[in-house]
């Protein structure tokens, strides 16, 4: 026996290493047919990586203090060595959160992986979503500029649409009366520290619940049904390691090189990951004639604008985001996979997306007559896609799927 | 020694004990939850402000900070004044019942002295700043816009004595303030009457 086995053996009759190692990577049997939208899961991982390793590199020259913050962070930009570029991994890696993380849900949604066995799957990723949108949202009030504290200022006051305790929950969240020092402290704490721990605990979760289920593929077949009488490993499934870490290793590649080219070519994207307005120091006498969330936001501020109520306004929007946790009960088909669906899923799935972007391009519009108009019909759709889907779901023949995934 | 177990007040007590654990758990975390509320000091920010009206010009609007928020003092000119009756119709609240004023501005203007109206500049949707927009058909607003504030956020809209109009994602009229005339250029913002008179 070797020294490395020794060390191995002594360390597994304390802790299991090797037995996890092997229940999570070198023994955890994933389908063969991975393709192109199953990387996203891996790098979203990545960017939280990122995020939490440049975020701590922030911290460390951040001041929380609504009179130092907005210089604090120009002193990173300009004084700090590499500070530029801490910072610039930092926004662009939010944006590309996103990114990654709506591409992720997307996959989820053409492919059925909400489907049961994986609801709880689902639940926690969109535990993770809601989680994110509260860490992107108090992230962007820290460096104190004009968007940051109106954004604030909206989204904040979304709370006084509460009947009776509204304007109180509003008060409690600010610590203040308006948003103010105490409000950018908490936030601040709440960005650095409270949030990324719900987030690192549900992303632990959401993996755990994979692994005891098994994960989905583009055929929506269940490999666990088809095992080796011998071995019990899934005839189609091969081990994560080495088989997909090496994939994902290709898609990390691509991914750092488009994430590089943007940090080091364009780190604001002409406004779309840094709004010009934030290079304005907070000024709670004047809000900039154009306030708009950034891109990720847009679609469910949208929603907001074009309900002419402000309790309806709210609830549209938080329902927007809420239905979707509610898919795999609303699903009904016999196929998972839209590659086993017929025409009219095909047609909602493409309005759906359709008006998706087209609420996230309207949010960052001037909320005009015929905007509104537009953004009224998008929203319709939108909430159609999730109300109507256990209707058109079980009248609409699917294709018989087979037993074993096709080579 | 097992049969001897009396499992129902073993059950009892375990549910006992949870209950009241988890209650004091619950009452635990109020100091943390109390400790988010405004603090003393910010609680005594928000001092009355004195503002000198006579500088602002007809049609003009000044903006000055009162608890940390804009408070706009506009001086109207007649033709604007002469606008606002006819309004009605199209306002949520043109009577301002909704008491967002102080008794004594319950009335068209929603002011003290016609011309001058006093305003927390705060949009009563979501809180943003409407911007001033006097001009009367303001191309971009319609031919019928009889100036007022147009708010950059949702595009809710405000007449002159910043009532809403009907079917904008603003629920009531902005607040007027409580203020009063020290002098005739001279107003306290803050307060109704002198202290102590």
């Amino acid at each position: 026996m070797s020294a490395m086995q020794k060390m191995m053996g002594w360390i597994d009759d304390r802790f299991p290493l090797t037995a996890t190692w092997k229940a999570h990577l070198s023994e955890y049997y994933a389908p063969k047919n991975f393709n192109f939208w199953y990387f996203f899961g891996s790098l979203a991982l990545l960017v939280l990586v990122n995020q939490i390793f440049t975020g701590i590199f922030l911290t460390m020259n951040y001041k929380p203090d609504t009179a130092l913050a907005f210089g604090s962070v120009e002193y990173i930009m300009r004084d700090v060595d590499w500070g530029w570029l801490i910072r610039y991994m930092h926004s662009v890696g939010a944006s590309m959160f996103f990114v990654v993380v709506y591409l992720h849900m997307f996959r989820g949604l053409i492919y059925g992986s909400y489907r049961k066995p994986r609801e709880l799957v689902w639940i926690f990723g969109m535990m993770i979503y809601l989680a994110l949108m509260a860490e992107a949202f108090m992230g962007y009030l820290l460096p104190w500029g004009q968007m940051s504290f109106w954004g604030a200022q909206v989204i904040i006051s979304l709370f006084t649409a509460i009947p009776v305790i509204g304007d109180a929950l509003s008060t409690w969240i600010r610590g203040d009366f308006v948003v103010s020092d105490a409000t950018l402290n908490r936030f601040f704490a709440f960005h650095v520290i409270a949030i990324p721990l719900v987030l690192l605990g549900l992303v632990v979760a959401h993996i755990i619940a994979l692994h005891e289920v098994g994960s989905n593929n583009p055929e929506g077949i269940e490999i666990k049904k088809v095992k080796d009488p011998v071995t019990h490993i899934p005839l189609d499934g091969i081990p994560f390691h080495p088989y997909y870490t090496v994939k994902d290793i290709v898609g990390v590649v691509v991914f750092l090189m488009v994430f590089s080219a943007i940090i080091f070519f364009a780190p604001e994207m002409g406004g779309w990951f840094l709004e010009p307005d934030n290079f304005i120091p907070a000024n709670p006498m004047k809000t900039p004639p154009h306030i708009v969330p950034l891109w990720y936001f847009t679609p469910f501020y949208a929603l907001l604008r074009a309900v002419p109520n402000k309790l309806f306004g709210v609830i549209g929007m938080g329902a927007a985001v809420l239905i979707m946790a509610f898919l795999p009960w609303l699903d009904r088909a016999k196929a998972k996979s839209i590659r086993y669906r017929g025409p009219i899923y095909k047609t909602f799935l493409t309005l759906f997306v359709i008006s998706f972007i087209g609420l996230g391009y309207l949010g960052t519009k001037e909320p005009t007559p015929v905007h509104n108009i537009f953004a009224r019909i998008f929203g319709i759709i939108y909430f159609a896609f999730f109300l109507l889907m256990p209707l058109y779901t079980s009248i609409e023949k699917t294709k018989p799927v087979p037993e074993r995934i096709p080579e | 020694m097992n049969q001897q177990v009396d499992r129902s007040k073993r059950r009892f007590l375990v549910a006992a004990t949870t209950v009241v654990g988890g209650a004091a758990g619950v009452v635990a975390l109020t100091p943390f939850v109390l400790s988010m509320m405004p603090s003393e000091r910010a609680k005594a920010a928000g001092a009355p402000v004195e503002v000198d009206i006579s500088k602002v010009e007809p049609g003009m609007q000044l903006a000055i900070a009162w608890q940390g928020k804009p408070v706009w003092v506009v001086n109207r000119t007649p033709a604007m004044l002469s606008k606002l009756p006819g309004l009605a119709p199209k306002l949520v609240d043109p009577n301002s019942d909704v008491p967002q004023q102080p008794p004594y501005c319950k009335n068209v203007n929603r002011s003290i002295k016609p011309e001058y109206l006093v305003v927390v500049g705060i949009c009563t949707h979501l809180g943003c700043s409407p911007t001033f927009r006097p001009e009367l058909g303001a191309p971009d607003l319609g031919a019928d816009w009889p100036g007022g504030w147009l708010c950059p956020c949702h595009g809710s809209r405000y007449d002159l004595s910043a009532r809403v109009f009907k079917n904008m994602p603003a629920p009531m009229n902005m607040l007027v303030p409580p203020h009063y005339y020290m002098s005739d250029s001279r107003i306290l913002v803050g307060e109704s009457t002198k202290k102590g008179a």
